[in-house]
């Protein structure tokens, strides 16, 4: 090998590093730019009477039908008093708010807002009657204790959301979601607020570190994909039964129907 | 490549003179036979002939699976301690780094993330485990549904049956050693269906697990009883079940030159036993892709058992599906207190009802062989239409079955197809009571047709699509005979008349033979002769048409 000129080396020694420095920088770039934006929503939370103005508009606008021109909410839906910022943010940035259609749960779409007309929003809510607040960035950077996340979420969540947090289901039609792909800022709020069947886990049930460890742990799942292979959907055994039936069992059926061929 | 076939009257030939020659391999085999006169079984073995249809290898996929489940499993019990001593986890799987659980759960994870080749093999076992089950369950379903049991298999049936549930407290047992969450969830079940039986269930509970629940015994005991007792009854098992398939010859398919006293196929030596041996390490080949792909039984996801928290779609391995199932499809409030008892019909319904279906698919042969009244050894099988009464009772078992195993998944199907947990339990309690029903009379009816539509063919051949117009101006489609071997096929099987109700030798009707009268007009009064060799002979050209012939009503 050493005898070999360089350029036959389909790799240097060093391309590797360098490979990897470019790695972090584009991620580290990219979550940057992400954090800044979330950053900016946190900021407006003192924010200017210009945002709040803004917010009020877009609030009669999309919202008031059902939640009152006062927040004092409507047959068509609940009182927005006191819900804060968090829970503002929360619905309106994971697209369930405006709610389209009645039905068991309002169901996620594509958020109709920007970010700016989001935070505008919930500025506007949260200048009418103080409630919780978006979370700070420092709980956000899934940098906590995995393990102490671990168990909290087994104990807390895993009930609904299934403990690889692929979701589970509800009475009459109501469901907990897949985690997988959530926000930090709206699994936060999410605990914070209680979004319908879900409960609220205040700051005195699990304090902003353990949530912030929360947050670590699924980020850690969601970022460490199972060493054992595809995961089939984290659905444990009745997708492995399924899988086992129409692809083992298919697979060996083929290979028999192949071995017994009549040969011509 | 021609098959052979082999009589059942067939002498061993005269042993050949032993060559002296030959080189090493000659000189090898010399010593060996010297030792152990095993040319003699070789032979005997090597001439026996299975016949070739891919539905006759299901057994061995099995047989196959279960080998490849005792390789890798003696490579796991190197490594899993059989322990609950609580330990502190730190290995390399970072989310659970310093969390207390037992050494089971320990030593799992060590085997999954610290040990090379740890976790490919423990995906290997336990995917060869669910595809051992799965294979049983088809192999039995096509000794079902072509009559394979019947005499002188009834007894191979039996053992079969036991090996099925041998593989399901494999199953179960092995899904409970790691001590995880999901396994503890499942144990608890368990110990809830222990302890819903009235009088003895607490008792039972506190001697299995050693105290109250979970105490530190279980884990100790399923492993006993995961790699000693359990795997000696099924190779004790799976040894008697081959020994009678060899001494009983494997069951054959009407087809031409087939009958009852002879199998026709290939040789085991050398043409099947390559084909076999190939197929071993295809079937190893397909686990271990499955493996190396795909994820099963995630422990680190699951965490070590804590009683306190359930995880959402919490579910058994697929065989005992059925058992979560049924408990699911029980309405609420079957519970009350009586005699100072608290009856738990929820649970002992279901038992009941899973013991009652695991019991009837294990005397099945004797019923059957009790209503037809036939004494005689059958190894040509039947194609399924040709017996419609079990071939509906077949399938209305398995549509019982498949009721039970949906009802198992009823939340997974609730969040994917975004229904209402409710509504999908109503539906699949709806096709457990109905779906039999249906599924019976649907199947009869579809046999029974198929049977017509081969006595047409019989008669008038097969319509060939090609349409002649006859001088006169009339048009006709032009009918194909079916050849030779097409006939033997479809000609060959048998019909049953239901029995006579007849005095006994004391003059007397007993009420068994009522009930067996009853039956086996119930198993016989629809049913489609094969057309004589007169109806043959005299149907090329003819209009006569295979009608439904109904017995006489009896009692
Ligand atoms: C079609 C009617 C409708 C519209 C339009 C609508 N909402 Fe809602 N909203 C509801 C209903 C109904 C609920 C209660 C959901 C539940 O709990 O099931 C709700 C809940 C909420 C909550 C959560 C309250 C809590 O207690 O945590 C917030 C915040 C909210 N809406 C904000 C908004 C905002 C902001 C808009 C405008 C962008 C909006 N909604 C538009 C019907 C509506
Ligand atoms: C009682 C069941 C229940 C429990 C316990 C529960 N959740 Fe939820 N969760 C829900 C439901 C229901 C929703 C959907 C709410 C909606 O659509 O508005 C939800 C929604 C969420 C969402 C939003 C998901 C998305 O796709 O936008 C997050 C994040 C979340 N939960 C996290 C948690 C965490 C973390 C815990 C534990 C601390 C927890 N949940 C405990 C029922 C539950």
């Amino acid at each position: 090998m050493a005898r070999k000129s360089r350029k036959a080396n389909r790799r240097h020694p060093l391309a590797t590093v360098v490979l990897i420095a470019i790695g972090l920088v584009v991620t580290g770039g990219g979550y940057a730019l992400l954090s800044s934006t979330t950053t900016a929503t946190a900021d407006t939370n003192a924010s200017s009477q210009e945002t709040i103005d803004e917010g009020k508009k877009l609030f009669a606008a999309n919202c008031a039908t059902c939640h009152g021109m006062s927040l004092e909410g409507t047959d068509d839906g609940p009182s927005l008093i006191g819900v804060g910022a968090a829970a503002v943010n929360f619905q309106v940035g994971t697209g369930r708010m405006p709610m389209a259609m009645q039905g068991p749960q309002a169901m996620q779409k594509p958020p109709q807002f920007t970010d700016e007309q989001t935070a505008a929003m919930a500025a506007y809510v949260a200048s009418i009657s103080p409630g919780p607040a978006i979370p700070d960035e420092k709980y956000l950077q899934a940098d906590g204790d995995a393990t102490n996340g671990g168990e909290l979420f087994r104990i807390n969540c895993a009930m609904c959301h299934n403990v690889a947090g692929a979701g589970g289901a509800l009475t009459e039609g109501k469901f907990a979601p897949e985690l997988k792909g959530v926000l930090p800022t709206h699994i936060f709020e999410a605990m914070l607020t209680g979004p319908q069947n879900m409960p609220v886990f205040n700051d005195d049930n699990l304090t902003p570190e353990d949530k912030r460890d929360i947050i670590t742990y699924l980020k850690y799942i969601e970022n460490n994909p199972s060493p054992g292979g595809f995961e089939l959907g984290s659905l444990g055994p009745v997708a492995e039964g399924l899988f086992v039936w129409i692809f083992g069992l298919g697979a060996v059926i083929a290979l028999m129907v192949w071995l017994t061929a009549k040969s011509n | 490549m021609t098959s052979t076939i082999e009589r059942a009257d067939a002498h061993p030939e005269a042993p050949v003179p032993v060559r002296k020659s030959g080189g090493f391999t000659a000189a090898a085999a010399n010593y060996i036979e010297d030792r152990t006169s095993i040319s003699g079984v070789v032979k005997e073995f090597g001439r026996k002939i299975f016949p070739d249809h891919w539905s006759f290898m299901l057994g061995e996929v099995a047989l196959y699976s279960f080998i490849v489940i005792i390789l890798t499993g003696s490579f796991l019990t190197f490594f899993f301690q059989a322990s609950m001593v609580e330990t502190v986890y730190d290995g390399s799987f970072v989310p659970l780094k310093g969390v207390e659980m037992s050494s089971a759960m320990e030593s799992t994870l060590h085997i999954s993330f610290d040990l090379r080749g740890g976790l490919l093999i423990r995906q290997i076992h336990h995917w060869a485990a669910l595809l051992f089950i799965a294979a049983i369950g088809l192999h039995m379903l096509r000794v079902f549904f072509t009559g394979a049991f019947r005499k002188p298999r009834e007894l191979n049936w039996v053992i079969g049956f036991l090996l099925f549930v041998l593989a399901m407290a494999e199953g179960f047992t092995g899904y409970s050693l790691p001590d995880d969450l999901l396994s503890g969830n499942g144990l608890r079940i368990i110990d809830g269906l222990i302890k819903g039986l009235p009088f003895v269930g607490t008792w039972i509970s506190f001697l299995l697990f050693g105290g109250e629940f979970p105490g530190t015994d279980i884990v100790g005991r399923f492993y006993t009883l995961h790699i000693l007792l359990l795997p000696a009854l099924v190779v004790a098992f799976i040894a008697l079940h081959l020994v009678f398939v060899v001494v009983h010859k494997h069951t054959q398919f009407a087809g031409a030159g087939r009958t009852e006293k002879n199998v026709i196929g290939y040789p085991i030596l050398p043409v099947y036993a390559a084909k076999a041996g190939g197929f071993f390490f295809l079937v190893f080949g397909v686990i271990a892709l499955m493996a190396a792909f795909f994820t099963i039984n995630p422990i680190w996801n699951y965490g070590p058992y804590d009683p306190s928290p359930v995880s959402a779609g919490t579910q058994p391995d697929w065989y005992i599906g059925f058992a979560d199932g049924a408990l699911r499809l029980i309405p609420p409030g079957w519970e009350f207190v009586w005699l100072d008892h608290t009856w738990s019909f929820n649970i002992i319904v279901p038992v009941v009802a899973l013991l009652a279906l695991l019991g009837a698919v294990a005397v099945y042969p004797f019923v059957e062989g009790w209503v037809t009244g036939d004494k005689r050894e059958h190894h040509i099988l039947d194609r399924p239409r040709n017996a419609p009464t079990r071939t509906a009772i077949g399938a209305a078992g398995v549509t019982f079955y498949a009721a039970l195993w949906a009802a198992a998944s009823s939340d997974i199907m609730a969040t994917h197809f975004q229904l209402s947990i409710e509504g999908v339990i109503h539906v699949v309690q709806a096709w457990a009571v109905l779906g039999p029903f249906l599924a019976y009379f649907i199947t009869k009816r579809v046999c029974i047709g198929l049977m017509k539509k081969d006595h047409e063919i019989l008669l008038h051949g097969y319509e060939s699509g090609r349409i002649v117009r006859l001088p006169g101006g009339e048009y006709i489609e032009v009918h194909e005979p079916v050849d030779e071997y097409e006939r033997w096929k479809l000609l060959d099987y048998e019909v049953y008349q239901p029995i006579m109700l007849r005095p006994n030798a004391e003059g007397k009707i007993t009420a068994g033979m009522r009930l067996r009268a009853r039956m086996s007009n119930w198993f016989f009064e629809d049913r489609i002769a094969p057309p004589t060799r007169e109806q043959l002979e005299a149907g090329h050209g003819h209009e006569t048409h295979g009608e439904i012939e109904k017995g006489p009503g009896l009692v």
